[in-house]
């Protein structure tokens, strides 16, 4: 399995591992901010994914400038305009969830989820 | 092209439009805009439902903007997508109208119009799930779902709510991170974002036998983060707080059409977009299948524990979305005709018991402990009736809705004839026997009277059924909309069946 595609694809597999580092982030992380990076880091690492994925090696950007309208010489845009979305979408998810953390440090003044789990168990309601 | 084709992309616009108005409008008017939209679009699909019935037709794709198939947008409506729609513009509305009354002391003045801002986006989002046959845009839609349902339960401003949607956005984000990386994968594959597009690639893609392990990957980042999203055991840490404390219209939408939204998506993409051939032959439904398996019983077990009334129902919900993975699970088609039934069954009864199980606690001097309900069906006895009903059909007694999909779901498993056939009926069936144990523990508790004295003593209070119209009107309609759907299961079926061959 590992050979020859190993090389030419690290984009893919440095996007692999930032997913990985991302999501462990977002999951197990107790501290509120640094599991909003993690899922930053996350839907980063798939927007490098499609952005390798959409490139090939030795055309240009899809922009006709010298009149030349072939195929083969351009990458695919398509991916582009995906991670472009993507960003938009992450960006209100990660405003979203600033937001709401910025309110519970309010209240309870830390950032530490199972802190606030534990001080929501204690005031009893 | 007749008129009445345009009428998926009308209710997409009108509940988005109705949204984007909502914010300049004051909360009395953003409500009505809120109802009218609602109503409309339900008309609207029961329209498109009788036209694709009566014409022959059965589905049709419908391009958005004016690239045509491999490029741009499209929308695909069939019998099925219609029935769905219809059904979730039933339970919005009913849900909306019955929580109404309390809306007023669950959320602050100022925000109020924001409430039906998130509802109307809700309800734009879940259109556009049903009917988008782009798989990149069901992901934004699915994120707006997100957004929108995360909006609905931090609206109640307490540090519990608070809490509840920090911990829901994390669960759902991993989930969406999954299947945004899955949906990826499959571009990269494929080439196209359209299902219909893909499904052709992909079968040619499986019969050459290339790309054997990404497919298998995709096919399990894509189901486990839709199972993440919709809250299958054992990703439900979130969901009792979740529908426990938000207001409750929102616990009677999430908990009845977010998961559900989802799980619709996940029928397409077993259908539309891999072949319900190959993810079988994945064995990823056979790890879906367990996790469902232990849900149902898990489920159960917890809401039996519970003595918060709204979080054992929420708990059974848990147990509810395990029924319907274990449905996929069998891999057949009776399986997911069983489960695409028991998601309406499970929507139309959920609602109801989250709203009656309010009016039970309303009059319980606000006491949502399970002894401080001891009489509360005799209190107020619409709420009473409501939970009644909801009860037997969750237990599954015939001529409620809940008999008819316990009925599929056994004979979907015995028919199976593989090894999923035994944990699967016994576990319906140590499931059924759990579900009988607390809702009718919990029924037997709300009709055990209690002394006038002790009502005094503890405060309580009598609400009759004409000091809250609107909420007796929608018990009654969500008790009909259950009988409805348990004694005329049949032709409801056909629809389901008709529309998943379509799918195809």
């Amino acid at each position: 399995m590992i050979g020859l595609n190993w090389l030419p694809n690290f984009g893919e597999e440095v996007a692999m591992i930032l997913f990985g580092i991302g999501f462990a982030n977002l999951l197990f992380q107790k501290n509120l901010i640094k599991k909003i990076i993690g899922f930053n880091i996350m839907d980063t690492a798939i927007f490098l994914f499609l952005a390798e994925k959409g490139y090939i090696t030795g055309r240009v950007a899809p922009i006709v400038v010298d009149g030349v309208q072939s195929v083969e010489k351009y990458i695919n845009p398509v991916p582009g305009g995906l991670v472009l979305t993507g960003i938009v979408v992450s960006v209100s998810v990660s405003a979203v969830m600033l937001s709401l953390t910025m309110r519970l440090y309010k209240r309870y003044g830390t950032l530490d989820l199972d802190e606030i789990s534990a001080q929501l168990r204690k005031e009893g309601r | 092209m007749a008129f009445v084709q345009n009428v998926p992309f009308f209710s997409i616009m009108i509940s988005m439009f109705a949204g984007i108005v909502s914010s300049v409008l004051s909360a009395k008017t953003a409500r009505r805009l809120n109802i009218i939209a609602t109503v409309t679009i339900g008309l609207l699909s029961v329209w498109l439902l009788v036209f694709l019935i009566q014409s022959d037709i059965g589905s049709y794709t419908y391009m958005m903007g004016h690239f045509p198939a491999p490029w741009g947008n499209e929308i695909r409506a069939g019998v099925l997508e219609a029935l769905m729609a219809i059904v979730f513009c039933v339970i919005m509305l009913l849900s909306l109208l019955g929580g109404l009354h309390k809306l007023a002391e669950e959320v602050a003045p100022a925000k109020e119009n924001i409430f039906y801002i998130l509802v109307d986006l809700l309800l734009g989002s879940l259109l556009a799930l049903i009917y988008t046959n782009d798989i990149f845009t069901a992901y934004v839609f699915v994120e707006i779902n997100t957004l929108a349902a995360c909006g609905l339960i931090a609206i109640r401003e307490t540090g519990r709510t608070f809490e509840a949607a920090v911990r829901y956005m994390i669960m759902s984000l991993l989930g969406s991170g999954l299947l945004l990386m899955g949906i990826c994968m499959l571009y990269d594959m494929t080439g196209h974002l359209l299902m219909s597009n893909m499904k052709a690639s992909i079968d040619v893609i499986m019969q050459e036998g290339t790309y054997a392990v990404p497919m298998l990957i995709t096919i399990g980042l894509m189901v486990v983060g839709l199972a993440i999203k919709s809250a299958l055991f054992p990703f439900h840490a979130w969901l009792p707080d979740a529908y426990g404390y938000s207001t409750i219209s929102s616990a009677a939408m999430l908990s009845s059409l977010v998961s559900k939204g989802y799980i619709f998506l996940l029928v397409k993409i077993f259908y539309r977009v891999i072949g319900l051939e190959y993810i079988t032959e994945s064995h990823v439904l056979n790890i879906i299948f367990w996790f469902a398996i232990t849900g149902m019983i898990f489920g159960s077990v917890n809401a039996i524990w519970e003595k918060d009334i709204r979080r054992m129902v929420a708990f059974s919900s848990v147990a509810q979305i395990g029924y319907i993975y274990m449905g996929f699970g069998l891999g057949t088609e009776a399986g997911i005709i069983a489960s695409v039934y028991h998601m309406l069954m499970h929507s139309a009864t959920k609602s109801m018991l989250f709203i009656s199980a309010m009016g039970l606690t309303d009059v319980s001097g606000k006491n949502r402990d399970f002894f401080a309900l001891t009489g509360a069906g005799y209190r107020n006895k619409v709420a009473g009736a409501g939970f009644l009903v909801g009860s037997l059909s969750m237990v599954g007694i015939p001529i409620f809705a809940g008999f008819v999909s316990k009925l599929l779901f056994a004979e979907a498993a015995i028919s199976g004839a593989s090894w999923r056939m035994f944990p699967a009926i016994i576990t319906l069936g140590i499931s059924t026997i759990l579900n009988a144990v607390y809702f009718m523990k919990t029924v037997l508790r709300i009709y055990t009277p209690i002394t006038k004295e002790e009502e005094l003593e503890k405060g309580f209070v009598r609400i009759q059924w004409n000091q809250q119209k609107i909420y007796t009107v929608a018990i009654i309609l969500f008790i009909l909309l259950n009988v409805f759907l348990g004694t005329n299961s049949k032709p409801i079926l056909q629809m389901i069946e008709v529309g998943l061959h379509n799918f195809m």
